[in-house]
């Protein structure tokens, strides 16, 4: 599943973490998926502050709606490193905007009737560095999402992947990524890496060695066994409830009032002042 | 520098790797022993080192470097040194008039500013000399510490592209390295500082963490130290991609040791 992600269209969003880095991932993507490679560098300078002229104008937010004019008809991937610069450094709405215009250009066909390549947009995004909100835009924008993650040294990629008029899928792909930047697909964490419980601690019971007593007698056993709760309601209550008893109807209170009680019905605590 | 530190970390002063950013923080103790250590580490390794201090003077610095084998005057005359001391020259902004901009142009600014002139600073002091006479071996940048800076008025995204210049210049154009501390709030909601400390996170290769203990202070442990190498994700690594020592601080040297092995507990 790994290897035919940019099989679909549209947007397939790579999110990686500080613990499992996905730049190499995104590397590996674009050289199984390149025949040709252009590359647009941002790294140097990417907010025109050595001013020598060399910067494309509009910087990265206009050399990706360049694309969005595109002329050639073959299918193309636009590798974005990362998408969490361009968040930091745009605002949401316009990012979501050109990315829907670049990734969706085939339902749009130009005047004369041609059909346009297929446009795939792999983007890397930073997921602590963003909050709920532009994560979740990004996120419904997005074809597919692949979240890095792992076990044990081992990197995982959970891909959700959704199509129209499909029910979306969740697979998880255990992976490497070789030193020439390919892809290698793996079964999983090998058992051997797996925490064992140590054989050599021997249980202890811990109704050992107390100084009182847990333990029942049969006798006591078959007492508590045969108990019925208080509040449990069995047939026997059900029988006395419905037919009551009249010795039991009402209860009486005995008192026998004290030498010095005075029962004032008007005022039983005797602190009226009138 | 910490000879125990260099072991952990598999590197000494004549087979340091290039082009890297290393990132140091700190949390809920104080975590500047590391910025000692690679100052003096980066200078007995014959770099020529920027250093934009803003926490401290010099003579701090210099005081604690002499315990650690290095002086810092000495370097700072055979200009191996380049030593931008914020305390000082933060006043300079706005008592002294300067024909281009200072480095710390950014405090004069009403508006959020961006700290072009202190990376145009940067680039002119690690600049290759092409007289060649020096001699020294590449440039490394060394910041304490970038919250600072936060507090100061910068937004978080401004610091970021500073360091993305500096990496940009120093660590890909010129093999140099760049060694950053930034706090970690922990806690306490601080929203840029931590935009500020997982972007940087992400651009680094080396993240050195430490921080206090759980149960609290102790006299024999000083902290904790988390060590996270970001190497890409390969099947044939032998190397564990993060260690974790705990540390105690001495007048001269930094001793670590494996979790609950300190020498006063065993």
């Amino acid at each position: 599943m790994l290897d035919s992600l940019l099989a679909l269209g549209g947007l397939v969003l790579l999110r990686d973490s500080v613990e499992w880095e996905g730049r190499s991932l995104l590397k590996a993507l674009v050289k199984k998926s390149a025949l040709w490679l252009v590359y647009h560098d941002f790294f140097r300078d990417p907010l025109n502050w050595s001013k020598t002229g060399e910067a494309l104008p509009g910087g990265p937010l206009g050399a990706l709606r360049a694309m969005c004019k595109r002329t050639d008809l073959g299918p193309v991937t636009i590798a974005l490193d990362s998408l969490s610069w361009l968040l930091l450094h745009l605002p949401c709405a316009t990012l979501c905007q050109t990315l829907h215009a670049v990734s969706y250009q085939d339902s749009c066909p130009p005047g004369d009737g041609s059909p346009v390549g297929k446009v795939h947009v792999l983007g890397l995004l930073h997921e602590e560095l963003h909050g709920p909100g532009p994560m979740g835009a990004l996120s419904s924008l997005a074809q597919t999402e692949v979240t890095l993650g792992g076990t044990m040294g081992q990197a995982s990629a959970r891909i959700l992947c959704r199509r129209p008029q499909q029910h979306p899928t969740d697979q998880t792909q255990w992976f490497s990524i070789l030193p020439d930047f390919s892809l290698h697909l793996q079964e999983g964490p090998s058992k051997e890496f797996q925490p064992q419980s140590d054989p050599h601690i021997p249980l202890v019971d811990p109704m050992a060695h107390l100084t009182f007593n847990l333990h029942l007698s049969k006798k006591e056993r078959e007492a508590r066994d045969s108990l019925t709760l208080p509040f449990q309601f069995s047939s026997e209550k059900q029988e006395a409830l419905l037919r009551p008893r009249p010795s039991q109807a009402t209860s009486h209170i005995f008192y026998e009032p004290d030498a010095y009680d005075d029962l004032d019905q008007e005022d039983p605590d005797d602190d009226l002042d009138i | 520098m910490f000879p125990e530190l260099n072991n952990l970390l598999n590197t000494t002063p004549d087979r340091a790797e290039q082009g890297k950013l290393t990132l140091l923080c700190d949390a809920k103790t104080d975590g500047s022993f590391l910025v000692h250590h690679f100052l003096s580490f980066y200078l007995k390794a014959n770099c020529k080192v920027c250093f934009v201090a803003l926490i401290q003077s010099f003579s701090h610095y210099n005081i604690v470097g002499q315990k650690l084998g290095v002086n810092l005057t000495m370097a700072r005359e055979r200009g191996q040194l380049v030593f931008l001391e914020g305390l000082k020259s933060a006043v300079d902004v706005f008592f002294q008039a300067q024909e281009k901009p200072h480095p710390l142009q950014f405090l004069r600014e009403a508006s959020a500013g961006n700290l072009k002139p202190l990376f145009e600073f940067v680039r002119v002091a690690l600049k290759p000399v092409d007289s060649g006479a020096a001699g020294w071996t590449y440039p490394v940048l060394l910041v304490d510490d970038l919250s600072v800076l936060l507090s100061l008025g910068l937004g978080a995204v401004a610091v970021l592209d500073f360091i993305h210049y500096c990496r940009a210049t120093l660590c890909w154009e010129l093999k140099g390295n760049v060694v950053v501390l930034v706090h970690d709030s922990g806690d306490v909601e601080d929203e840029e500082n931590d935009i500020l400390l997982n972007g940087l996170s992400h651009q680094s290769h080396l993240i050195l963490r430490a921080e206090g203990l759980a149960t609290g202070f102790c006299r024999d442990v000083h902290g904790q130290l988390r060590i996270l190498w970001r190497r890409p994700s390969q099947s044939t690594s032998q190397r564990d991609q993060s260690l974790t020592y705990q540390y105690k601080i001495q007048d001269r040297s930094v001793s670590f040791f494996a979790k609950g092995m300190s020498p006063a507990v065993l």
